[in-house]
């Protein structure tokens, strides 16, 4: 399975029934066409809206709906639009269940950088900074490595995110819970090693006992 | 009086140097005729306050192309080269904002109040040089209301004296940034009769709103 697929679909196992759910951009866009039609997880677009369908019916795109990215968008059955101080209230109110972002660096404690790379990449910060401060669950689905560079490390040196620390750290190698102790790994990739994901990783990992494969409980 | 008045009549209204907040997300929401006409009247030295730049070629990413902009103030410019080439360059002085404390810091210029306490940016970089407060042992930044000369606003509809109605994701910064400017210039894509917008459906009401832009 291709890497990106690997992560989103492992990501989409962590989506409920009845939540609200914000996707980044990029990879975790992916994780919208892979959980079941009939799940009932509520898509909000920080652009002001919840009950999104990613790809719209074809002769039912609609200028004046989009994703965050400025894409045509559908609106589901029940979907409801709103304006941005609405949708940054869901986000920092504590009402969006579950947000996944991608990363540039998690630490051992799970502090994110993901917003830009001083000197090289400045793009701004858009939605991520109140998503991480305000999403009950922050997920950061992306790659373990970035060119060989490790992204999980003891302590980020791109600027942060946001000083709260993520709930789970997905990649195709593994599935790593970040603490107060470190990084503990709680799945492997189907034919990736423990010695292999400490390899590509910067910080000493916490490995259980029983590391179960991905996906596979 | 009639506020109905030419895109070109009301852009003639807006001085070199203004600040201007923008409706729009990628451009979706954002008043094109009057973003083309401030491009054919050669404003200069422009503060945009929006959520984005959009991209080259498309609604602010035209004032942008155009070097009408000496300062911008939003979440992101990521999507838009010019606008980072033009940072680097020196050009353009560009404030990053979190998308959730712009929109508040704008909602808190145009709804009297003194500032925003938000927890987002705690601990980051924005941080820097503002105060942080502790609030019930909780940390909060005391981030600034944000106002402008002219607000430029989209809407889906307009009535004759100026009640608005937005569409879908078209909302976006719209009915906030028609609270937060002393001049309101609303371009809807079209104008009804006084009426036709039900009371329970108007979400600018008119008295904020200064001209109409006119159909051409």
């Amino acid at each position: 399975m291709d890497d990106k697929l690997l992560i989103a679909s492992r990501v989409a196992k962590e989506l409920h029934p009845g939540t609200l759910v914000n996707l980044g951009i990029g990879l975790p866009t992916l994780v919208a066409g892979l959980v079941p039609r009939d799940a009932q997880i509520f898509f909000q677009s920080e652009n002001g809206i919840i009950g999104m369908q990613s790809i719209p019916e074809q002769g039912l795109e609609d200028d004046d709906l989009t994703d965050a990215g400025g894409r045509p968008i559908s609106a589901l059955p029940g979907a409801a639009t709103f304006d941005s101080a609405m949708s940054f209230g869901l986000i920092r109110g504590g009402h969006l269940d579950v947000t996944v972002l991608g990363g540039l660096q998690v630490d051992r404690n799970g502090r994110l950088a993901n917003w830009m790379v001083p000197g090289k990449m400045v793009p701004g910060m858009g939605g991520a900074m109140d998503l991480v401060t305000g999403a009950r669950r922050v997920i950061v689905a992306m790659t373990h490595t970035a060119k060989g560079e490790h992204k999980i490390v003891d302590e980020c040196t791109l600027p942060l995110t946001s000083a709260r620390c993520v709930d789970l750290v997905v990649t195709e190698m593994a599935v790593l819970q970040p603490t107060p102790e470190g990084m503990v790994l709680k799945e492997l990739a189907p034919g990736v090693s423990v010695a292999q994901v400490q390899a590509a990783t910067g910080t000493r990992l916490i490995v259980p006992e029983h590391v179960p494969i991905m996906g596979a409980q | 009086m009639s506020k109905t008045i030419k895109a070109a009549d009301a852009v003639a209204r807006i001085p070199d140097g203004a600040v201007l907040m923008i409706g729009g997300f990628m451009g979706v929401g954002t008043p094109h005729r009057l973003i083309d006409e401030l491009v054919r009247q050669k404003k200069t030295r422009l503060t945009v306050i929006a959520n984005d730049t959009a991209r080259p070629g498309v609604g602010i990413g035209k004032l942008i192309s155009a070097g009408m902009v000496a300062r911008v103030i939003a979440s992101h410019i990521g999507t838009n080269p010019e606008t980072q080439a033009q940072m680097i360059a020196g050009k353009i002085e560009v404030e990053l904002v979190p998308q959730g404390t712009l929109i508040e810091r704008v909602r808190a210029g145009g709804y009297g109040l003194g500032a925003v306490v938000t927890p987002t940016g705690v601990g980051t970089v924005v941080a820097e040089g503002k105060q942080t407060i502790e609030l019930s042992g909780k940390l909060y930044l005391l981030e600034m209301p944000l106002r402008a000369d002219f607000a430029l606003v989209n809407a889906r509809q307009a009535d004759h004296i100026g009640n608005l109605a937005y569409a879908l994701t078209a909302r976006n910064f719209n009915p906030l940034i028609a609270m937060a400017a002393d001049v309101v210039l609303a371009e809807p894509q079209e104008i009804v009769p006084v009426g036709v917008i039900p009371p329970d459906a108007v979400m600018t009401p008119s008295v904020v709103v200064t001209h109409i832009i006119a159909k051409e």
